[in-house]
């Protein structure tokens, strides 16, 4: 029998933060991964390739596609970092309705991978389910996170530019990256057409501007999911798993799958976990005064719904019937680009990691358009490459010099939009279906309702006027659909709340049943708001852990 | 049972004739011809002499290495074994023979025999094929063999070293970013994005 003071499952950008915070308080931590050990530096095997190295250049094979149905589908399947996701055939779900789950089963799960775009949340978004009268309203405001939000950045180093803008709270920034030339101008021009009231900014994300103790700074070679040698981005590799590790505290358990939290009824309290090891099928317990559920949204709702089940059949939380519900996603793939003519004496140096982001102007500050909530659009400029479209070349030496040139400058943005929380957009278990371990597999039912088509057709139109009121030329935009997960944002399974009837999770992110069992990755989300989520997940966890420690010298948990 | 009795049989089962038997049945009397990308996927020696020259016409040496030096129809074969459909295999395989066949139409010798403007003319025709016959075909119909070839051209030589190098500019490890810098016609563009 082993027993620690705490348990992590999960070891991506939540998980690490939980991992760290909990042993530097001097809790001995066991973090449990569900697939390989993915070593800093030395597992990231293809990032120090030349393009010229890859046997495939970069695309997958037909077998690697055979291999992962599910994000062969998406812009994520290349070949430098297919091993890096989870290998689809092995763990199947149901879907009920189209979804994309993206799932990185290894050591740092999407911290890896991630798109590192790191935003705060402002009261906008903490009051907005309370003054729409919509699902139920957040337990905290943005005070109560505020100094965590410090507190995170200040660790993980995040660069940007201060604002002062009220819907985008300004952080702890390293110095912003720069915009280009075009960049520049059509952030003044829109400045100008909309008055100051909208914004083009800098994007603001979790690459280093600035070296910090045991991590070089960002070298803009722009191919940060392959794993950064330098360190240059967050990651829990380059991280929270040193400062973790550093206290002597903590034992990592690859391998891992956490199958139940173990429940006592009369204490009402979880005592520890069941694993299957993922490579022998060999089943542990380890045992625990503080859980923290890290395993990502819809997998930290697997495994509470397979827990304590002679309990509540729909498992540990479901007792407001709300586990596994109100999936949430930002949803995107809706934008506009054109074409800048004027700056072709132009060019940049160095491949910079970030793009811009236009701050979310609907529906506040006397907006108000015929749907709830807003978005806010990604993208940015920069000049065509070898892969351009020469339509009036054909072939031979002529072709060669044009592309060996940069070609014309094109401008492109993409919205990303709040999705709002509703309890039929669910997931359930598919006991019918197992994946390779013999475990059931979940079964997706979410999709876009009225609120976010209506966004979408606005976030289209907004996106070309804005482009036009730039110069931008020869425009195009599009909406290609979005299935939901197709955000990488999924989140909501167990919600915060301050009622148990309504929801999983209190103010705290504690089970309401089982006030020792903390879930503070995306799961917890009572609604989406339109920024990339994962700087608040990091904030809710360093606030979770420092609550839970506390509450365990006081012996309340 | 010999290899014509086989095939017959195998017509007769399924009730109709086989397409290219008459090729195939062909090659068991004469001599055997060599039929570009004719082995499948496992491409000859043969192969790959053809498809870089092929190649070496769309992307010549000029002040930089062709696309022969840079190795292209080797990278075309492991491309088209390992990433490719097996519909889109059969029709690039199929595409080598096609293409050697209009050549012969049009300049009365195979590719390799051809002179270099004889290559680039017959390519330059090609080349206006497939964009006459992508621009008309419905989005599910397959792309033409020679938009194939031409692409992995390109995808493969400035990909590849001599490419990426020297026909554009390489930088591994930048170490900084400069939104605004001044560009003058002729300098190279950057490799990677």
């Amino acid at each position: 029998m082993e027993t620690y003071d705490a348990i992590v499952i999960g070891s991506g950008i939540s998980g690490g933060w939980a991992a760290k915070e909990l042993t530097e308080k001097g809790l001995r931590t066991i973090m449990l991964e569900r697939g390989r050990n993915y070593e800093h530096i030395k597992d990231y095997k293809t990032a120090n390739k030349n393009p010229w190295d890859f046997e495939h250049r970069g695309k997958v094979t037909q077998q690697e596609l055979k291999d992962h149905p599910y994000i062969g589908r998406t812009w994520g399947a290349t070949e430098a970092v297919i091993d890096s996701w989870a290998k689809d055939v092995d763990c199947p779900y149901t879907e009920v309705k189209p979804f994309n789950w993206w799932r990185s089963y290894q050591l740092g799960g999407r911290s890896i991978l991630w798109g590192r775009q790191s935003y705060r949340w402002s009261d906008l978004d903490f009051e907005a389910n309370a003054r729409d009268g919509w699902a139920i309203d957040w337990p905290i405001r943005y005070k109560d996170l505020e100094p965590w939000y410090d507190h995170v950045e200040r660790f993980a180093g995040v660069n940007g530019s201060k604002e002062g803008l009220a819907q985008l709270p300004d952080g702890h920034f390293l110095p912003p990256m720069e915009m280009n030339w075009v960049e520049k101008d059509v952030a003044a021009r829109i400045k100008e057409r909309y008055k100051g009231q909208r914004h083009m900014i800098i994007g603001r994300s979790a690459n280093l501007t600035a070296p910090i103790p045991g991590r070089t700074q960002c070298q803009f070679r722009n191919r940060c999911w392959e794993g950064c040698p330098f360190g240059g981005y967050f990651s829990t590799q380059s991280s929270t798993l040193p400062a973790a590790v550093a206290t002597g505290k903590l034992t990592v358990r690859p391998y891992s799958i956490v199958t139940r939290i173990l429940y006592d009824k009369d204490k009402k309290k979880a005592t520890g976990v069941e694993v299957v090891d993922a490579e022998t099928n060999l089943t542990y317990t380890f045992y625990a005064k503080v859980i923290f559920v890290n395993a990502s949204a819809l997998n930290s709702a697997w495994v509470l719904m397979n827990s304590a089940t002679d309990i509540w059949p729909g498992g540990l939380g479901s007792s407001s019937g709300e586990l596994g519900h109100n999936i949430m996603d930002h949803h995107y793939n809706v934008g506009a680009s054109g074409v800048m003519e004027g700056y072709e004496d132009k060019y940049y140096y160095g491949r910079r990691a970030n793009g811009i982001y236009i701050v979310r102007f609907a529906n506040f500050f006397g907006d108000k358009r015929d749907y709830l909530r807003g978005f806010g659009y990604q993208g940015g400029a920069s000049r065509e490459g070898w892969q351009r479209n020469v339509a009036e070349m054909s072939i031979g030496a002529g072709l060669k010099e044009t592309l060996t040139e940069p070609g014309q400058w094109t401008v492109g943005i993409t919205g990303f939009g709040e999705l709002l929380p509703y309890h039929e957009n669910k997931i359930t278990l598919d006991k019918d279906t197992k994946d390779k371990w013999g475990l059931p597999v979940l079964s997706m039912d979410a999709e876009l309702k009225d609120n976010e088509k209506k966004m979408r057709k606005d976030m289209q139109e907004e996106a070309k006027a804005m482009l036009e009121a730039a110069g931008v030329t020869q425009l195009r935009s599009w909406d290609n659909g979005h299935h939901v997960g197709d955000g990488i944002h999924e989140m909501g399974s167990a919600r915060m709340g301050n009622d148990p009837k309504t929801s999983v999770l209190n103010a705290h992110n504690q089970v309401w049943d089982a006030t020792n069992v903390f879930v503070t990755d995306g799961a917890c989300m009572t609604s989406s708001a339109c920024q990339n989520p994962s700087l608040t997940y990091m904030a809710l966890t360093a606030r979770a852990a420092d609550f839970a420690v506390t509450e365990l010298k006081k012996g309340n948990i | 049972m010999n290899r014509r009795d086989a095939l017959t049989r195998v017509g007769l089962i399924l009730g109709g004739t086989i397409v290219g038997a008459e090729l195939f049945l062909s090659g068991c009397t004469n001599p055997p011809a060599t039929v570009l990308g004719g082995a499948g996927t496992n491409f000859t020696n043969d192969d790959i002499a053809f498809l870089d020259e092929v190649a070496e016409t769309i992307l010549p040496a000029t002040d930089s290495p062709g696309a022969k030096e840079a190795k292209v129809g080797t990278f075309m074969t492991v491309i088209v074994r390992d990433c490719y459909t097996e519909a889109d295999q059969k029709i690039f395989l199929q595409g080598m023979q096609k293409l050697n066949d209009a050549c012969k139409q049009k300049n009365g010798k195979v590719y390799l025999d051809s002179t270099p403007d004889q290559r680039h003319d017959l390519l330059v025709a090609l080349d206006k094929e497939q964009k006459d016959y992508m621009a008309a075909k419905k989005k599910e119909d397959p792309s033409h063999y020679f938009r194939m070839m031409k692409e992995l051209t390109l995808w493969g030589y400035f990909t590849s070293e001599p490419g990426a190098t020297k026909a554009l500019r390489y930088v591994a490890i930048p170490g900084k970013y400069q939104g605004c810098i001044d560009y003058k016609k002729g300098e190279k563009a950057w490799a990677t994005s």
